[in-house]
């Protein structure tokens, strides 16, 4: 991959609007029974103002917005058959709940060899319709087996 | 399941109830659709054999979300979650049966913060003790 990519970020080119049975969609796929992911009376019991969404929902807006990408920019050069999700991380700055019109940039923060195999790392901020901050992704790619030979460093 | 542990109750070294979850092909196409990751090696054999896999694997992310479930379960409210993140270990082979792979779910608090924070541990194991995630660790945020 090439190195003077990191820093480049791809900013959503829409917003997302976080829809409840989308919510509930997503918590019948990983099998969660919770009311606080469909009822939106067992939310507002709870405290909440809509229905919740499950931790990892977030990452689904990467699959939403495929372009602009760094798996997909030609400038990184990523072969995506070689690539296995290494490590993944949400820090969450509060709930997100149905009726969030959201707005996301992803940011490449590092791109280094690790053995033989590059690693490709990048975050992900994701804020609401009032430019407050709702989470943060943090995503590390590994590319298997394109590391630069020794002599080649 | 909606009343939240209180700081109270909770020790370090306390082990959070344990949870097994069965995934099956079916289970990965729905997971596709509800993701948006359509990646052929979570559903196609021949393509996935075709990159040198030995099948069908889980999508990581499903392994994440399942393995949460063991912490947002026990705490009732998946709002008091303020961190999640684990390393992917090893990929969970799913077979084209019924029976589908059982992953076994557990966790222990690690730290308790004097602002409220808890710290757990998670981890994901397959039926002959393969650890499928690494690291793992939730911070949940109680009163």
């Amino acid at each position: 991959m090439d190195r003077t990519v990191i820093g480049k970020q791809y900013p959503a080119p829409e917003t997302y609007e976080v829809g409840r049975e989308h919510i509930r969609q997503f918590a019948d796929a990983i099998g969660d029974d919770s009311p606080l992911y469909r009822d939106p009376a067992a939310a507002r019991a709870a405290g909440h103002r809509d229905v919740v969404a499950p931790p990892t929902f977030l990452h689904a807006l990467g699959f939403r917005f495929r372009e602009p990408n760094p798996l997909t920019d030609p400038a990184v050069g990523v072969d995506y058959s070689r690539i296995v999700h290494g490590e993944q991380g949400f820090d969450a700055h509060r709930p997100v709940y149905a009726g969030d019109v959201l707005t996301m940039v992803t940011t490449i923060t590092d791109i280094r060899d690790a053995g033989k195999n590059e690693l490709l790392v990048t975050e992900t901020s994701i804020a609401d319709q009032d430019g407050e901050p709702v989470a943060t992704l943090t995503a590390t790619l590994v590319s298997r087996g394109t590391a630069a030979s020794k002599e080649d460093q | 399941m909606s009343s939240v542990p209180t700081l109270d109750e909770v020790e370090v070294g306390l082990d959070l109830p344990e949870l097994i979850v069965t995934l099956t092909r079916l289970d990965l196409v729905k997971y596709a659709g509800a993701s948006g990751d359509f990646n052929v090696i979570h559903w196609s054999q021949r393509l996935a054999t075709a990159v040198g896999l030995p099948g069908v694997i889980a999508h990581g992310m499903l392994t994440m979300a399942v393995a949460a479930r063991v912490v947002t379960q026990w705490v009732g409210d998946p709002g008091c979650l303020e961190h999640y993140s684990v390393r992917f270990s090893a990929p969970v082979p799913v077979p084209d049966d019924d029976r589908g792979i059982a992953i076994t779910l557990r966790a222990r608090v690690e730290q308790k913060q004097a602002d409220g924070r808890v710290v757990v541990a998670v981890t994901a194991a397959l039926p002959d003790g393969t650890a499928v995630l690494s690291g793992a660790r939730a911070v949940v945020r109680l009163s």
